[in-house]
């Protein structure tokens, strides 16, 4: 089984962003990405999900490793400061290359 | 009659502000009770849906010309509340621009779950009101947030206005509101009577459940308000108040009832906690989300819900003389 590397892309931030990140991966070419709810607690205080300022959802993209570097720029650039995000970039490998 | 006994006093209040008052209680006493976040989203959306239709059943068949001044009267308070409250937050208070633009832009704007105790409220009492109120929910509920980040901003090029205007005008609130007025105006109350033990026989039991898990989510806002000082809780109380006066004078102009203009008054009193945060939070970022949160939801909403709408009841009472 032949397996290619690619870097998996994972952005935890507030629910509010969701539009203006599905926008700016459309745009900066990403081809797909996964969006889920999640919760949790860290530097912004317990996020509970129980209401909607306080919802968070984590996004997930595969993508090759220049188009990451792309996007992780990108929201350094427009969101680190004013929003609460993580991210972070581990490798997977994919089996097939042409999707991501 | 003597003094006023537990069983006078009791059916003097409204039963659903004990259900806040109980989803309050049960949140500072830890209890773990919370509503399942599908059910609280139904719940809103059957009040909204219900509101709107409420307000189109009315509309049916009358004319929609003598209902113009109303419109463009509720629109202009819409545009001059956060310009009230924007000196107060950014010099009395010394806020952050951005802070001071946000809060103002929440105060301009309305709350549904606000308007539907007042809505009870009058209903409870068998005060009539004008039935197409709900037609100045959806106009009061837009021009504060342009306001707002235009005070925040000025006409930046930085403003993503595509996306502010998507989240304003087709936000779920705007379109349930909307889409419930439009479907009652087509078909008229006959053709709503299949769909009434739903929407309007039930009508209270949905605000008791939403005014509890309302007051479960006030509980957890209580915490952050001593972070933020005395200011912000002067301000949450007083805006309100301020907020109704405008709507009492401008209920008169219009020659609305002493019920529309209470209606009028909470509504101009009431501060959003959930279209503008949301709009407010993509297109004002460096505001934070936590200060202007705390005071709509935090104290207003408790207050408008609880003293408010009695006192602006009174108030309109007293003005109409």
């Amino acid at each position: 089984m032949k397996s290619t590397q690619r870097k998996l892309l994972t952005i935890i931030t507030e629910a509010a962003l969701e539009g203006s990140l599905e926008n700016d991966l459309e745009k900066l070419g990403a081809k797909g990405y996964t969006i889920l709810d999640a919760r949790g607690s860290g530097h912004n205080g317990l996020r509970s999900a129980n209401w909607d300022a306080t919802k968070n959802i984590r996004i997930e993209v595969i993508c090759s490793e220049e188009l990451s570097g792309k996007v992780i720029n990108h929201l350094k650039d427009v969101y680190y400061d004013n929003y609460a995000m993580i991210l972070f970039v581990s490798e997977v490998e994919v089996l097939r290359p042409e999707k991501f | 009659m003597g003094a006023p006994t537990w069983a006078s006093v009791g059916s003097m209040i409204d039963p659903i502000i004990l259900f806040f008052v109980l989803g309050l209680a049960a949140g500072l006493l830890r209890t773990p009770l919370r509503l399942p976040p599908a059910i609280y989203d139904l719940l809103s959306i059957l009040l909204l849906l219900a509101i709107g239709l409420k307000g189109g059943v009315e509309l049916h068949g009358q004319d929609f010309l003598p209902l113009v001044p109303q419109i463009v009267g509720v629109g202009l308070l819409g545009f001059i509340l956060p310009f009230i409250f924007y000196p107060v937050l950014k010099y009395l208070g010394k806020l952050k621009k951005a802070d001071a633009a946000s809060i103002a832009a929440h105060y301009g704007s309305v709350s549904v779950g606000t308007f539907a105790v007042a809505l009870g409220y009058l209903e409870a009492r068998k005060i009539p009101f004008e039935e197409h109120v709900p037609l100045f929910v959806v106009i009061l509920e837009i021009p504060a947030i342009i306001v707002g980040i235009l005070l925040a901003k000025g006409l930046s090029k930085n403003t993503n206005w595509k996306l502010v205007f998507q989240e304003v005008f087709f936000g779920k609130s705007i379109v349930l509101l909307v889409g419930g007025l439009a479907i009652a105006w087509i078909v008229g109350s006959e053709g709503l009577k299949p769909l009434s033990p739903l929407f309007f026989d039930l009508f209270k039991g949905v605000l008791a459940l939403f005014l509890l898990e309302m007051g479960l989510v006030v509980s957890k806002q209580l915490s952050s308000l001593r972070k933020y000082g005395v200011f912000l809780v002067v301000f949450a109380v007083c805006a309100p108040i301020v907020g109704s006066l405008f709507g009492i004078v401008l209920g008169g102009w219009l020659g609305l009832s002493i019920g529309g203009t209470t209606i009028l008054a909470t509504l101009a009193a009431s501060g959003s906690y959930i279209a503008v945060p949301a709009a407010v939070r993509i297109s004002i970022p460096e505001a934070n989300p936590t200060l202007s949160l705390t005071a709509s939801l935090g104290v207003t909403f408790p207050f408008n819900v609880v003293v408010g709408i009695p006192f602006y009841y009174y108030l309109t009472v007293l003005y109409f003389g």
